[in-house]
């Protein structure tokens, strides 16, 4: 006896979704997440996949079926069946995909809400302005030109700030990072620690403001699935908490140039020893050499490209770059 | 069950009818036909520049090292590549050829509403492209900031080259407008008067959709490209942040054109597929309405998704949320297609000939670009993936799975309408066939290659993905040479294939009641259809209509 075809595609629906399930959950396409934020957006990506994934097999498998069913045999040169639509079906192919959008725009606004990106801090704060009179002026001190009200703390930045536990909280780091052609560069302002690597102790709430120097950059550790464009005259943000230690890679997103590919550093997630250590030899290091001497003086007396000379050697970065720094 | 015949008996031998001449297509014709084939024979030859542009790009990265070309050629590279296929292939061969050559002869029409404007339109695309491919021979080379331009960046790299790029795409934009121009009208105030609006073919909702597209949108492009040449070469400081200017509101100016700009792109295609199912199914088309009226809700949304392509940059959170949203609801409208498109091929009689297989197959992959755009539209997901080869694998599947394999389907669907002579089955199945697996082996590892951490737009990277780039760039020589039996098999049946006479599909759209190819003024005084575009099932040869009401759902979805 035949198997009836209703019971039969039923039997493949389930099977689709079961595998759709499946590979959802175990795509292993995307790199390990090292920050909490992260496994939000993983879950979201999970999701998304097993309803695209869902919905692939579901459209290819009735093109194939239909092609291998429907085809024309030799000979038949007459015509199909003259249908030309039918409401109720075109009604449910209607709602059924507007619903599973509605519910991702849902899912992806609670994600994006727990990361931080609703932080109304985000969108302007003391923050920003407090950080742009310390250490930060340095660079920040030629972009005052263009974005006058940088300093009286109405600024708007962009980004993703405090997740809604750490709102009205400050981070407990902040690290000004400046993208320039072709370098990041990570002022520690209240540690006077600049650095061509960015350190971050785990379990902390870090703040990034970020600024470009020259052109777009963005700055992007896949990791953490955090991207945020570097503008010039423009202050961007990222805030995260890191939760698995280790070395990841920075990775500049935005075209800014012939050597955009190389314009790469590294972040270490330390440990709070490792941290502590690491930053007592970026201070003993600075001591050590002339740079020490150019922190001393007040940032706002030197040109950018002499006060970061002294690094310049120190990270390898090429003199021709900061020279590019001259007002 | 019952069907209404066709007559399928062969057409005789007795030659062509009078076909244009070939010095014809060289002169400032104003038959839209003629226009039509120059815009189709111009694009696909900037369309073999863009593709060995891209091969380049893929030989340069099939090795983690800067080995191939230098870095800062590398960079005119993926530009030109980028704007040569946006603004010289797929607008030009979807908009001014199909558009051109289909619109007046579905819709009853001796010729466009305004000829001279049309063969205008056409004759500014050749020195746009020239100028633009000239412009690698300048001192410091082509633009090399990317199709997008963004300044600063745009305003550091060669002068010379950038200011080419921005008037070659300024012409081609006018060009586009000039053309929109033509359609708008053509397909609301040229209908022979038995051609309603609501029974029109579809391709003309695809295109009136399009055309209102390219009219709200192209203008404000055209601007940020004025204001920035002005940055460029006078000095001013609209974008410049080193003189006070914004840099982020080039991008919502570029976007507003440029994300619509996939429509323009998308939109024609979509029309063609419509047209193509129902006459390689044998069925009628799925809910006429909803595919027509699906069209103009995709252009009207694709005027307010502009700045998804900005999650990362200086857009503020609540814009971020307005978009995601936004775009999402795209997905609506194309679904009601998509399904559409499933369900007229359903119960069908299929023919799997060259055109179903690349109609077939555009909807195969555009539903692989569909699905990822939802993914993109995602702004927690997208600011992972934005800038990187995610969003290049997205890109090209929507824009070579779906625009290029639409374009293909219809060169080969039309081709005998064209030239009068039918193209080689087995050349175009192997044509197809090569152009899938390389298309696929190209672009689908891409995918992953982004969501590990590959940048789009570098010419070195990480060894990790060594590997997976080499059968990406395998994928895109198989691409690149795929092209070799579709030129081949083309030029040869132009001259020499055989006779197709004027209905080879048994279609039941205007074009193909007249001679093949068409004379000059496409019909005799005022056609008036004897059937609707899409009545398969419910016709004979002649003029009897019968009508096929005894049919159950049962027996359709029996498949028998």
């Amino acid at each position: 006896m035949k198997i009836p075809n209703t019971i039969l595609a039923m039997l493949g629906g389930i099977g689709l979704t079961l595998f759709s399930l499946w590979f959802g959950q175990h795509n292993h396409l995307l790199p390990v997440p090292a920050t909490a934020d992260a496994a939000l957006v993983d879950g979201l990506f999970n999701t998304m996949l097993t309803v695209s994934v869902g919905l692939f097999l579901l459209v290819q498998g009735l093109l194939i079926y239909a092609v291998i069913v429907f085809r024309q045999r030799p000979g038949d040169e007459t015509d199909g069946p003259p249908i030309r639509g039918n409401i109720p079906l075109e009604v449910l192919w209607t709602s059924i995909p507007a619903a599973i959008v509605l519910a991702i725009s849902i899912y992806s606004y609670e994600v994006y809400n727990a990361m931080g990106g609703l932080d109304p801090m985000a969108a302007g704060g003391t923050a920003i302005a407090h950080h742009h009179h310390h250490g930060g002026a340095a660079i920040a001190a030629p972009l005052d030109g263009m974005a006058p009200d940088m300093g009286n703390g109405r600024q708007v930045a962009y980004g993703v700030g405090a997740d809604p536990d750490s709102m009205g909280k400050g981070p407990d780091v902040t690290i000004d990072v400046t993208g320039l052609q072709y370098a990041w560069l990570f002022n520690y302002a209240n540690d006077g620690i600049m650095s061509g690597d960015l350190h971050v102790p785990v379990d902390q709430d870090v703040q990034l403001n970020i600024v470009a120097q020259d052109v777009l950059h963005a700055f992007w550790i896949p990791q953490f699935r955090l991207k945020q464009d570097a503008i010039p005259g423009q202050m961007t943000q990222l805030r995260f908490k890191p939760t698995v230690t280790g070395h990841y890679p920075i990775v500049c997103a935005e075209l800014c140039g012939s050597y955009h590919g190389a314009m790469r550093a590294e972040v270490v997630v330390d440990s709070p020893e490792d941290y502590a250590a690491w930053k007592t030899s970026m201070v003993a290091a600075a001591g050590l050499d002339q740079s020490a001497i150019a922190a001393a003086i007040p940032t706002k007396q030197l040109s950018d490209a002499d006060y970061l000379a002294p690094y310049g050697a120190e990270l390898g970065i090429d003199p021709g770059a900061i020279a590019q720094l001259q007002p | 069950m019952a069907q209404a015949e066709l007559s399928t008996a062969p057409a005789p031998d007795i030659g062509l009818p009078e076909t244009t001449p070939w010095w014809k297509y060289f002169t400032f014709s104003t038959d839209h036909k003629v226009i039509g084939i120059q815009y189709l024979v111009t694009s696909f030859i900037f369309y073999m520049i863009g593709g060995a542009l891209a091969t380049a790009v893929r030989l340069e990265l099939a090795t983690p090292e800067v080995d191939f070309v230098s870095r800062e050629l590398y960079n005119q590279l993926f530009t030109i590549h980028a704007t040569i296929m946006i603004f010289l292939w797929i607008v030009p061969a979807g908009t001014g050829a199909l558009g051109n050559y289909l619109i007046p002869l579905l819709i009853g029409a001796q010729d466009m509403a305004f000829p001279k404007l049309n063969a205008l339109a056409f004759w500014m695309i050749p020195p746009g492209g020239l100028l633009l491919i000239m412009s690698f021979f300048t001192g410091t080379g082509a633009a090399a900031s990317g199709w997008t331009s963004y300044p600063p960046l745009s305003l550091v790299n060669g002068k010379a080259g950038e200011f080419i790029w921005i008037l070659s795409v300024l012409i081609l934009g006018t060009s586009s407008i000039l053309g929109a121009v033509n359609f708008f009208t053509t397909i609301l105030k040229m209908r022979a008067p038995s051609i309603k609006i609501n029974t029109m073919p579809l391709f003309c909702w695809a295109m009136l959709a399009a055309s209102i597209l390219i009219l709200l949108s192209t203008p404000v492009l055209a601007g940020a490209l004025i204001l920035l040449s002005f940055d460029l070469m006078a000095g001013t400081n609209f974008f410049n942040p080193a003189g006070g200017g914004d840099p982020v509101v080039y991008q919502h100016m570029f976007w507003f054109y440029s994300h619509p700009a996939v429509y323009i792109m998308i939109l024609p295609v979509f029309g063609t597929i419509s047209e193509i199912l129902p006459v390689h199914a044998r069925k009628p088309i799925f809910g006429y309405k909803a595919i027509a009226y699906s069209s103009m809700a995709i252009s009207f949304l694709g005027l307010i998704v502009w700045a998804h392509h900005m999650f990362t940059s200086g857009t503020p959170a609540w814009l971020r949320m307005f978009f995601m949203v936004a775009t999402m609801v795209i997905a609506v409208p194309t679904g009601i297609k998509i399904f559409g498109w499933l369900a007229t091929v359903w119960g069908g009689k299929i023919r799997l000939n060259s055109p179903m297989l690349f109609a077939l197959g555009f909807i195969s992959m555009f539903v692989v670009g569909g699905l990822s755009g939802v993914m993109v539209a995602s702004v927690p997901f997208d600011i992972h993936v934005h800038d990187t080869y995610f969003i290049v694998a997205h890109l090209h599947y929507v824009l070579f799975g779906g625009s290029v394999f639409g374009l293909y389907a219809s060169i080969y669907h039309w081709f005998p309408k064209m030239t009068g002579r039918m193209l080689n089955e087995t050349w175009g199945k192997i044509h197809f066939v090569l152009t899938f697996v390389g298309f696929n082996l190209c672009f689908l590892p891409m995918h992953y290659l982004g969501l590990m951490g590959m940048p789009r737009r570098v010419a070195e990277y990480d060894p990790q993905f060594a590997t997976i780039n080499a059968i990406c760039s395998i994928g895109s020589y198989i691409l690149a040479v795929s092209t070799i039996p579709f030129l081949v098999n083309a030029i040869y049946s132009w001259r020499s294939g055989p006779i197709a006479g004027p209905n080879p599909w048994n279609a039941l759209t205007l074009e193909w009641t007249v001679a093949s190819p068409p004379p000059e003024h496409n019909f005799d005084g005022v056609p008036v259809p004897k059937t609707g575009p899409y009545d398969y099932g419910f016709v004979k040869q002649g003029d009897r209509r019968r009508k096929i009401s005894d049919l159950k759902a049962s027996d359709i979805l029996g498949g028998a």
